[in-house]
């Protein structure tokens, strides 16, 4: 098949959303944003340790994505994988206990904010090498494949990322092998401090770099979570019909700095301002709402309360659960044979 | 109820900083992401974002101050209705809770300063299973006792399959999976691009999503490309998911020095693999130990490195025909007993080890000879207990000297069995080069029979 090269491919009447769906983005988004918002201010407070990469911004990515999956389809990303968790719907409690080390976290304290996992809701990490979750991912897809099982695997990486060799490696075998598998290209314009013209050439065209693999791909407006559903719905189709691999490239900002230590010469103050206050995802929903009377501000304050609440919880258990118990050092090594 | 913002720690280290710009006054409103001031360490200078949202009540910390220390209070935000009183009464309030720990770990005893060091390798397994009387012995090859392993785990067992470079329509580089396409089809005899770094990371999202992978490296020395899914993401995966992610995994092909390949093709890395947390390593010298253990390496649920030797591949050995012939995981074979010295090696350094013993019972030296098999996690047990025996240790293997298997084995015995041993332990082990590629280098830089009997006597001081 001949590599489709579109920037938008996918037609305005695809993209509405019922109110009922804007809510429910404008909730998944906004928990994502302050749980993020929590957890940089608990590292600022010494709560968490070592790295913290924070996903603010990018929420739509995500919940999109999520809003198009069938029971089953796998999540897997790298090291910025607090958003992703929290869209799989896991618990916002564990995943906080494990960002400050603690026994009731997803990995019970020893795996961090970048190791964090949950099988029951099909999320497989929360990988720290660079570009390493992208055969990994493929990996998913050809067991999806093997059992027949008419699932998808979304595997997640940067444009940075994008860069690795193991990537083309991965984009070749899905595409011989047909392996049902959406790779999404999260390109926030920055690798670290590295501008994705810097580092990438035909840095404009991500979405094309599975071009010579015959893999079709689709650059999509990740700061608009309408667009990147009616995306990812496409590459669905077209992975559960049999065709192979697919590649969404969601233009999306970090508003942070890439992990904590934070935003500092590579980009301007404006720069950040204006994409914030011109293409915040969870603005767009929220002014669209109002505008078109499907939501008031009070039910809006009602979802920011509630969602408020469930942050709350989660950074006080994550204060006040025990450290892992110093057993626990020498535990899941390995499975009992 | 007015909250205090603290000085945030924006790096692992950062413990005090310059609080060099406020972009807010107090009476500002501020909301949730607005960047209300910057901050300047040793390393750089950085914004700090509000979660809070108010009005800034007070400015505690004036701009320029130098050496602020991390969570002191820097500013008062005051909630919708609240005056400035509030802001006094909030930095009265008692700072935020310590971290619980959890119980600090018991002191080591001063008698017992190994306490933090390697828990003692304790291998309880079974021995090998008995073959029962009259079972007919199979003269077959290394190779083929594989090739039988992976078909009899693949009949029983839908979710095992085999993939490699040339695995599958060439019969395998060197014949290993030979008939496995015929028999099992291309949906689970798979082969990949040369392309090691990428298909080892597939085989490893497919071991997490629930097959059994065994995957062939051509040589092991192409499995350097893929070092990184093999450690970061099979092995450790199990321990950073907190037990929830395991890999039932096999990594296998022939592994050390083959003849006149030169330095890059020929390295063994039994030591490498060997210092892993979270691998199994398996090294068989005979027949039925490849079959044996390369069933139990498939059935294993943790990651597996299966290191053959492609000398060994065409040499018969005897294997005993059963139904089901599985040899446990960490047990450690007597290849031959003795009572004089103990010789210890695996895989291919059992030859040298076995034409060594014969040597030396040639003069009336008596030597036990262990093969390992597994080199992790390492049957201790059973070299103890030989050296109790015997009092002398040698160590036999191809690879590199410097931090080897010999160099481990050398450490255990002089810490748990020092008052047994007549004579220091002594390695014979490849030379510290490079595999040179001239016959007679290459000679000289591998192990040979006469190194290890002049190790047993210097041993044995005779």
């Amino acid at each position: 098949m001949a590599a489709r090269k579109t920037r938008s491919a996918t037609k305005k009447s695809d993209t509405a959303f019922t109110p009922e769906e804007d809510l429910h983005a404008y909730r998944e988004m906004l928990l994502i944003r302050r749980f993020e918002e929590k957890a940089g201010q608990m590292y600022g407070m010494g709560l968490i340790g070592g790295f913290c990469h924070l996903y603010i911004g990018q929420e739509a990515v995500v919940v999109g994505m999520q809003m198009a999956l069938n029971e089953g389809d796998q999540m897997i990303t790298s090291y910025r994988d607090h958003g992703h968790m929290l869209a799989c719907g896991m618990d916002a409690k564990g995943v906080m206990a494990e960002l400050t080390g603690r026994q009731g976290g997803y990995s019970k304290g020893k795996g961090g904010s970048m190791h964090m996992f949950s099988r029951e809701k099909h999320f497989y990490g929360g990988h720290g090498i660079v570009g390493a979750q992208v055969p990994l991912g493929a990996g998913l897809a050809f067991a999806n494949k093997y059992q027949g099982n008419n699932n998808v695997s979304l595997t997640f990486f940067g444009e940075g990322a994008a860069n690795q060799g193991q990537v083309y490696e991965a984009f070749n075998m899905a595409s011989i092998w047909k392996l049902p598998v959406i790779f999404v290209i999260e390109n926030n314009g920055y690798a670290m401090g590295t501008a994705v013209k810097r580092s990438a050439a035909k840095s404009e065209e991500m979405y094309a770099r599975g071009a010579a693999f015959g893999i079709p791909g689709e650059q999509v407006d990740g700061m608009d979570v309408r667009a990147v559903k009616a995306a990812s719905d496409k590459a669905l189709a077209h992975c559960r019909a049999g065709n192979g691999p697919y590649i969404l490239e969601m233009r999306t900002y970090r508003y942070r700095g890439h992990s904590m230590s934070g935003p500092a010469k590579y980009r301007s103050k404006e720069e950040v301002q204006k994409m914030r206050q011109e293409h915040d995802a969870i603005e767009q929903v929220k002014h669209r709402m109002i505008e078109a009377g499907t939501a008031t501000e009070a039910d809006l304050k009602e979802i920011d309360k509630e969602v408020r609440a469930i942050v709350t919880e989660a950074a006080e258990f994550a204060q006040t659960d025990r450290e892992p118990d110093p057993s626990e050092l020498w535990t899941d090594v390995l499975v009992d044979a | 109820m007015a909250v205090e913002i603290l000085m945030p720690a924006l790096s692992p280290t950062m413990e005090e900083g310059t609080l060099a710009k406020w972009l807010v006054k107090e009476g500002d409103q501020i909301s949730s992401g607005d960047i209300i001031a910057e901050i300047e360490t040793d390393k750089a200078t950085m914004e700090v974002e509000t979660v809070d949202e108010g009005t800034v009540g007070k400015i505690l910390i004036a701009e320029g101050s130098e050496g602020v220390k991390v969570n002191t209070p820097i500013a008062i935000v005051l909630a919708e209705g609240e005056d400035a009183s509030a802001a006094e009464a909030a930095s009265a309030a008692p700072p935020p809770p310590a971290a619980p720990a959890a119980e600090a770990a018991p002191e080591p005893a001063p008698a017992a300063p190994a306490a933090a060091a390697p828990q003692p390798v304790e291998v309880s397994v079974p021995a090998d299973p008995d073959i029962p009387a009259g079972t007919e012995m199979v003269s077959m090859t290394v190779r083929e006792a594989l090739r039988d392993a992976m078909a009899e785990e693949m009949r029983t067992d839908d979710a095992v399959f085999v993939m490699g470079e040339e695995v599958a329509e060439y019969q395998g580089a060197y014949k290993v999976t030979q008939g496995l396409l015929d028999e099992f089809g291309d949906r689970r005899v798979i082969d990949t691009p040369i392309t090691e770094h990428g298909f080892t990371g597939i085989a490893v999202g497919a071991g997490f999503g629930g097959l059994k992978p065994v995957l062939e490296f051509m040589t092991f020395n192409f499995a350097m490309q893929a070092i990184d899914h093999i450690i970061n993401s099979a092995a450790k995966t199990l321990y950073m998911s907190g037990g929830q992610m395991g890999c039932p995994i096999v990594f296998r092909g022939p592994n050390g020095a083959a003849a006149r390949v030169g330095a890059q093709h020929s390295q063994d890395y039994s030591a490498w693999y060997s210092s892993v947390p979270g691998l199994k390593v398996v090294s068989p010298y005979t027949a039925a130990d490849a079959k044996g253990l390369l069933k139990a390496a498939i059935r294993d649920p943790n990651p597996v490195i299966f290191l053959e030797n492609e000398i060994l591949y065409g040499r018969s050995f005897d294997v005993p025909k059963l139904d089901d012939w599985v040899v446990p995981i960490g047990k450690a074979r007597i290849a031959q007993e003795g009572t004089d010295v103990t010789i210890v090696s695996f895989s291919i350094g059992m030859t040298y080890a076995l034409e060594a013993a014969e040597k030396l019972a040639a003069e009336g030296i008596s030597a036990e000879v262990i093969d390992l098999r597994t080199l992790r996690p390492m049957d201790m047990a059973t070299i103890i207990a030989s050296v109790k025996k015997t009092n002398r240790l040698v160590t036999v293997e191809e690879g590199w000297p410097t931090c080897g298997i010999g160099a481990e084995i050398a450490a255990h015995v002089s810490s748990e069995a020092f008052d047994w041993l007549d004579a220091p332990v002594t390695r014979v082990a490849g030379k510290d080069v490079p595999m040179p590629y001239a016959a007679n280098l290459e000679k000289l830089a591998l192990p040979h029979v006469d190194e290890v009997v002049a190790a047993a006597k210097q041993v044995l001081y005779i």
